[in-house]
């Protein structure tokens, strides 16, 4: 059995049809991206998983269970982390507060303070910054920000949309070296949106290529990485 | 560990006290020189004149010796209208939205409250109790109201604005306006068929009609003795409990920061697993019972009250909230301060320096002047960020 299963998802904002039938797992222990062009509805995917966005037709299944009509916030303690497009971090808490939010559903205090460690562990950066407002870190430092909290929770999965995007190439490999980290070490399953093509198949074990809300190809990473289409289309020639 | 989340506890409980004495003293501070001023200005003028024939004290005397009760007035109705404005920011910090039937919460606060007290003085337990025991009666009585008006504002915004979230922004705003009609009717529709009146008198009772004398100072040559009734002090102690246990929710615990976590990102916020659906009705839970409370408290110091009588307190608040910087807080406070002086001020000296032309009752016009003032000149109020930010 699959830890996610997107079962012939079909997704809407008001009339526009942003997914069209999308299917695709996740197993258990893997790193799974997703790829595809501006507004081939990635980041739909992901709010539709996290109950974000409600599918109209089709199932979304964790462990077996239909998390299809949570509520978002029952999805989250089912297991879901969702680190969302463009950060999503809360400007006017501090970065302490900030964590502590990715921890909302943790009443344990002292587990608290030991997730915030662990994550300063990832991330000493934060550390530092811990009594600043989060509007005021630069962009790689909200993005680490938004994978601390993400990780706060320590999800089962861990969707991630778009971590690289707008950050200098360094940084852009510290992220990833983090994803490959908190998988090997820690055995999170991550679901990963990239537009960064080249650095999410390299990372990953499958990929699903997305266009205009269906999936067009799927395989293992280093198959469609080869693949003449997304080369062309993704990958700069 | 232990140390630093204690001193996290104290900051939170000071910080807000420092607040409202800075903002009290600051703005009595600023009201006071300027009315002296104005009253040198108008040293000889057909007003001094009026006032020493009428009442042989010239016009400078005349604000001088006022000016200690013009104080303490201000600061007590000033706390009424903080807390009332903090129910219509914290609702806007985190909806984007002005509950305009908030004005009616915090009438519903009022007459549940009066209600409780005549229920009591007609059960004959108001008539020579122990003072500690008038008191509890209060307290009660304004428990009572806030646990009305809380509920109610919970009520309204599952029913009346819970359905209409994803709607454009003016159709929740008219649903609002809606209930506030229809809530004044309320009222009067319950008042006139269980007590068979429209309007309510809070019972006189323990010592709250006495006043203390706090000190006597020689003013303007005059020996004036400055005194507050009991009442006021009631008020401004009650309200101070709850500016400072509000600011200790909203800044130190849990609950306080998923308050502002939605406030500041609805779907983030659901993406932590907070519940934001809960999280906007105890907004509005919380919102209403200071409401509440303020109406019950309002009714402490004025007495009468009607379905009609959260109007003019609303729209004070409603301007004190925009004046602070609506969603902000601190800005609710500010500007309930001020508006409260301004109107104590104008209360007291309108009359004489117009001699008579315009009378206390254009009082509540500055309010309004300044609500259009602010809204063209500076829409993000006095401690607010830019609106436009956020729209
Ligand atoms: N909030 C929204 N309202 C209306 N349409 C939207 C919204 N968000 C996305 N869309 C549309 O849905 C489609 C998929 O968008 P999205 O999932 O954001 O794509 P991607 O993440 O792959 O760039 C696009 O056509 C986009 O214009
Ligand atoms: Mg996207």
């Amino acid at each position: 059995m699959a830890l996610l299963e997107l079962d012939n998802i079909h997704s809407y904002y008001g009339h526009i049809h942003a997914l069209k039938g999308i299917s695709l797992t996740v197993d258990e222990g893997e790193v799974v991206t997703l790829i595809g062009a501006n507004g081939a509805g990635k980041s739909t995917t992901l709010r539709t998983i996290s109950g974000l966005v409600r599918a109209r037709h089709g199932k979304v299944m964790l462990q077996g269970k239909d998390i299809t009509h949570m509520p978002p916030h029952e999805i989250v303690t089912a297991g879901v982390g969702h680190v969302p497009e463009g950060r999503g971090i809360f400007p006017r808490l501090t970065v302490r507060e900030n964590l502590e939010m990715g921890a909302f559903t943790i009443l344990d205090k002292a587990e608290i303070g030991r997730r915030m460690e662990r994550v300063f562990v990832l991330f000493p950066r934060l550390k530092e910054r811990i009594s600043q407002k989060g509007g005021t870190l630069s962009g790689g430092e909200q993005q680490m920000l938004a994978t601390a909290r993400g990780l706060m929770l320590k999800p089962h999965i861990l969707l991630m949309d778009e971590p690289s995007m707008g950050l200098a190439p360094v940084l852009v490999e510290a992220i990833f070296d983090v994803i490959k980290e908190l998988n090997s070490t820690e055995g999170t399953t991550i679901l990963l949106v990239e537009q960064n093509a080249l650095m999410a198949l390299k990372y990953s074990a499958r990929a699903y290529v997305l266009e205009t809300g269906s999936i067009v190809l799927s395989g293992p990473s280093a198959e469609i990485a080869q693949n003449p289409q997304v080369k062309k289309a993704y990958l700069g020639g | 560990m232990r140390r630093i989340y204690e001193s996290t506890v104290l900051r939170e409980l000071l910080r807000p006290l420092g607040q409202i004495a800075i903002f009290v003293t600051a703005t009595g501070a600023i009201f006071s020189v300027a009315m002296l001023l104005l009253a040198l200005l108008f040293r000889g003028s057909a007003a001094d004149r009026l006032l020493q024939e009428n009442n042989h004290i010239n016009i400078f005397a005349f604000t001088l010796t006022n000016l200690p009760q013009v104080l303490v007035d201000g600061v007590t109705l000033g706390f009424v209208y903080a807390a009332i404005a903090l129910g219509y920011t914290m609702v806007y910090g985190v909806l984007e939205f002005i509950n305009f039937a908030h004005s009616e919460i915090f009438a519903i606060g009022a007459f549940v409250g009066v209600e409780v007290l005549i229920a009591l003085e007609g059960a004959g337990q108001l008539s020579s109790i122990p003072i500690w025991l008038a008191y509890v009666f209060l307290a009660l009585a304004v428990i009572a109201g806030m646990a009305a008006a809380g509920g109610m504002a919970m009520l309204v915004e599952a029913t009346a604005y819970r359905p209409l979230r994803n709607a454009p922004r003016l159709v929740p705003l008219i649903s609002a306006i809606g209930v506030s009609f229809f809530l004044q009717d309320a009222i009067r529709f319950t008042e006139s068929i269980t007590t068979g009146q429209f309007h309510r008198i809070i019972p006189t009772f323990g010592n709250f009609d006495q006043r203390v004398s706090l000190v006597k100072l020689p003013l303007a040559g005059v020996v004036t003795d400055i005194n507050i009734q009991i009442k006021s002090i009631v008020v401004i102690a009650a309200a101070v409990l709850m500016l400072v246990g509000l600011n200790y929710l909203v800044n130190a615990t849990k609950v306080g920061k998923a308050i502002r976590a939605v406030a500041q990102d609805r779907p983030t916020a659901s993406l932590m697993g907070i519940n934001v659906n809960l999280i906007i009705s105890l907004t509005f839970l919380v919102g209403g019972a200071l409401g509440g409370a303020a109406g019950v408290l309002y009714a402490l110091k004025f007495t009468r009250i009607d379905p009609f009588v959260g109007f003019f307190p609303g729209i004070k608040a409603f301007t004190a909230a925009v004046l602070g910087g609506i969603g902000n807080l601190t800005g609710a406070l500010l500007g309930g301060i001020v508006l409260g002086m301004l109107e104590s001020f104008a209360g007291a000296y309108l009359s004489a320096f117009t001699m008579g032309a315009a009378g206390a009752e254009y009082k509540d016009i500055l309010a309004f002047a300044i609500l259009i003032l602010v809204l063209i000149f500076r829409p993000s109020g006095l401690l607010g960020e830019q609106v436009g930010q956020k729209a």
